[in-house]
């Protein structure tokens, strides 16, 4: 590089942060404030949960990530370039799902990814079947290729949708809802896939409204409230925010709750024969000890791991609802 | 992020300004060969044929030639010549029954003013708004095909339809002219008389000439397409824009815009016909046709350049 630069990684290497946008916002024509302020940082390497009840602003970052809209204000960054200027070479590089699948109904399976495929002025048309097909295989939808994409079932256009997005290797997967429409078996199917690309070593960017999507399959997230970002960070960090809670199994509840407050549980609760409370700092040992010992018949001892949907309640106060 | 971190990211984002770390494009990204970016156009032509709602305007296009033929021949049975007592009807009607070449100037200069720019108009309204109404245009522009790629693509493929929709209408009209009428020598408007091979000669330039005469309206749809993401609204709208400017064509109080309005000087291809050709309409005609392309794509630009994609 003739260049000086200040950054600790010079252009082409690859960036620490996949992602950053600073002061990234969106009003909309009607004056309505989408996104407001946004600073995200997706870490390369990471399963990166974008997290936000339906309305809070996540498909329009995505779409500002991706220069399908302009930013009112702020600058975005996707691998260490600027959108949506640079975006000629950054996304041939990203593979993206974007509000869901949108398919040529009248073409087959494989002739959407073609087309799509041949949109892209960087893919080599000579190795073009050979990567859909290949793409196709990788979602279970070889024998459904031919098929008119009209006649495919929502969780089949999921699935081709995630087939355009891995139609070359990519550095960078945005994924809206991948989940959305599939069975418990594909939901397993299409996490078990993410898990197999982040190996790779593709970073993911994976938004949903699946609190429970995101800690099984995320190790960072952001959690977006309002058009606003309300936390972001290794998700045992913001699940550790929140603490568990200590559970009680047994028929004499009234007893248990009268011992357990004994030893310093606080906030205790009875609910039929489950009796909850949050931990004291002491030795759990020594509280089942003296439930044992004061004649209760303990029949479940439990810590409750806390669960990012508490750490979600913790932050923003209230529940898991659609913006208003 | 720390406080250093977001220094060297904003020193970095005035370096980057330089625009010489641009030039240095990320490993995995190849430059495009320059033949690769027509298989954009390629598969722009061909996802467009085969679309249901093209092949059923192409065979309404089809239809028409055969139509007239049938209608001449029978009307002509008893002898009596075509298109009525004052010589009504589409241009070249009557020369029909003494050769079927005529046919094919017949039925483009029936369908040159509605049939012809409708078809046009419902394929260059659907080129953007239909896509963005199903959702694909987000994925072609993420792809990424690029804007004003997308955009000239789009175009050349309209202009394309234009050509493909003109020949088969000429294509039909000569094989039912060829099936009911006879073929032969053909005498020119101005009189002249001039062999089989040059009048086919003369009625595939026309055919190119009806072709060229759609690109404006090609351009107006292509233009309105960028303004919605329905599909049938821009449609509907370029179709609508369409009859309005031909019944403006119509009214005698317009006369000093009328030279302005791209259906103007379509029928102007008839001068094809005389010997010599007379081309002073037939010039005017195009130059207007390359105003509107001109103007219209330049809007059409400037629109879908700009435009937040969120459909």
């Amino acid at each position: 590089m003739d260049e000086p630069s200040a950054a600790e990684h010079r252009p082409g290497d690859a960036p620490a942060h996949v992602i950053a946008t600073r002061g990234l916002t969106k009003r909309f024509a009607g004056g309505q404030l989408a996104v407001d302020g946004l600073d995200l940082t997706v870490p390369a390497g990471s399963v990166f949960g974008f997290l936000g009840p339906n309305g809070s602003g996540k498909t329009t970052t995505i779409r500002m990530l991706m220069g399908l809209i302009e930013p009112t204000a702020g600058t975005a960054r996707v691998l260490g370039r600027p959108m949506p200027r640079a975006a000629r070479t950054v996304l041939p590089q990203v593979g993206a799902l974007i509000e869901g699948p949108a398919l040529y109904g009248f073409l087959s399976g494989r002739d959407n990814l073609l087309r799509y495929d041949a949109a892209d002025p960087t893919a080599d048309p000579r190795t073009r079947r050979v990567r859909a097909a290949a793409a196709l295989d990788r979602v279970g939808l070889t024998a459904a290729a031919g098929k008119k994409a009209r006649a495919y079932s929502l969780g089949m256009k999921q699935r081709l949708g995630l087939a355009a997005a891995l139609l070359r290797p990519r550095r960078l997967l945005v994924l809206d809802e991948p989940t959305n429409g599939l069975d418990p078996q594909g939901m397993r199917e299409i996490r078990a896939l993410i898990r197999e690309l982040a190996a790779d070593g593709t970073t993911v960017f994976l938004s949903s409204h699946l609190l429970d999507e995101i800690e099984h399959v995320c190790t960072h997230a952001a959690v977006m409230a309002q058009g606003r970002l309300v936390t972001q960070g290794a998700v045992a960090d913001l699940a550790a925010g929140a603490r568990g809670r200590l559970a009680v199994t047994t028929p004499d509840a009234a007893e248990a709750a009268r011992v357990l407050k004994e030893q310093g549980v606080g906030d205790v609760t009875a609910d039929g024969d489950r009796v909850t409370g949050e931990p004291p700092a002491r030795d759990l040992a020594e509280v089942n000890a003296a439930l044992v010992a004061a004649g209760v018949r303990v029949r479940g001892f439990t810590l409750e791991r806390a669960s990012l949907e508490d750490a979600f309640v913790a932050l923003t106060g209230e529940g898991f609802d659609v913006a208003g | 992020m720390s406080r250093a971190e977001a220094a060297a990211e904003s020193a970095e984002e005035a370096g980057a300004a330089a625009d010489t770390a641009e030039a240095v494009a990320a490993p995995a990204a190849r430059r495009p060969g320059p033949l690769w970016t027509f298989g954009l156009l390629r598969s722009e032509i061909a996802t467009t044929v085969r679309r249901w709602r093209t092949l059923a305007l192409l065979g309404v296009l089809a239809a028409v030639p055969v139509l007239i033929g049938i209608a001449v021949r029978i009307e002509t049975r008893g002898g009596s010549t075509a298109g009525g007592r004052h010589g009504e009807g589409p241009a070249f009607i009557t020369q029909i029954t003494n050769n079927g070449l005529f046919l094919v100037f017949t039925a483009l200069a029936a369908t040159l003013p509605f049939f012809l720019p409708m078809a046009v108009g419902v394929v260059a309204g659907d080129a953007i708004a239909g896509e963005a109404g199903t959702g694909t245009l987000r994925y072609l522009l993420v792809a990424p095909a690029g804007r004003t790629r997308l955009l000239l693509t789009k175009y050349a493929t309209v202009m394309a339809f234009c050509v493909l929709a003109t020949l088969v209408v000429a294509v039909s009209a000569l094989a039912v002219g060829a099936l009911l009428f006879p073929l032969g020598d053909l005498t020119t408007i101005s009189g002249t008389r001039i062999g089989f091979a040059d009048g086919l000669g003369r009625a595939l330039l026309i055919a190119l000439v009806v072709a060229a005469s759609l690109v404006g309206v090609a351009a107006l749809g292509l233009f309105v397409s960028t303004l919605t993401d329905s599909g049938i609204a821009a449609m509907a709208g370029t179709v609508g824009l369409l009859i309005a400017v031909q019944i403006c064509d119509q009214i005698p109080q317009l006369h000093a815009l009328q030279p302005y309005f791209f259906p103007h000087y379509w029928l102007s291809f008839a001068d094809l016909m005389r010997d010599p050709v007379y081309w002073d309409d037939l010039q005017k005609n195009l130059g207007l046709q390359g105003l509107y392309a001109a103007v219209f794509g330049s809007a059409a630009w400037a629109r879908f350049t700009a435009k937040d994609i969120s459909a």
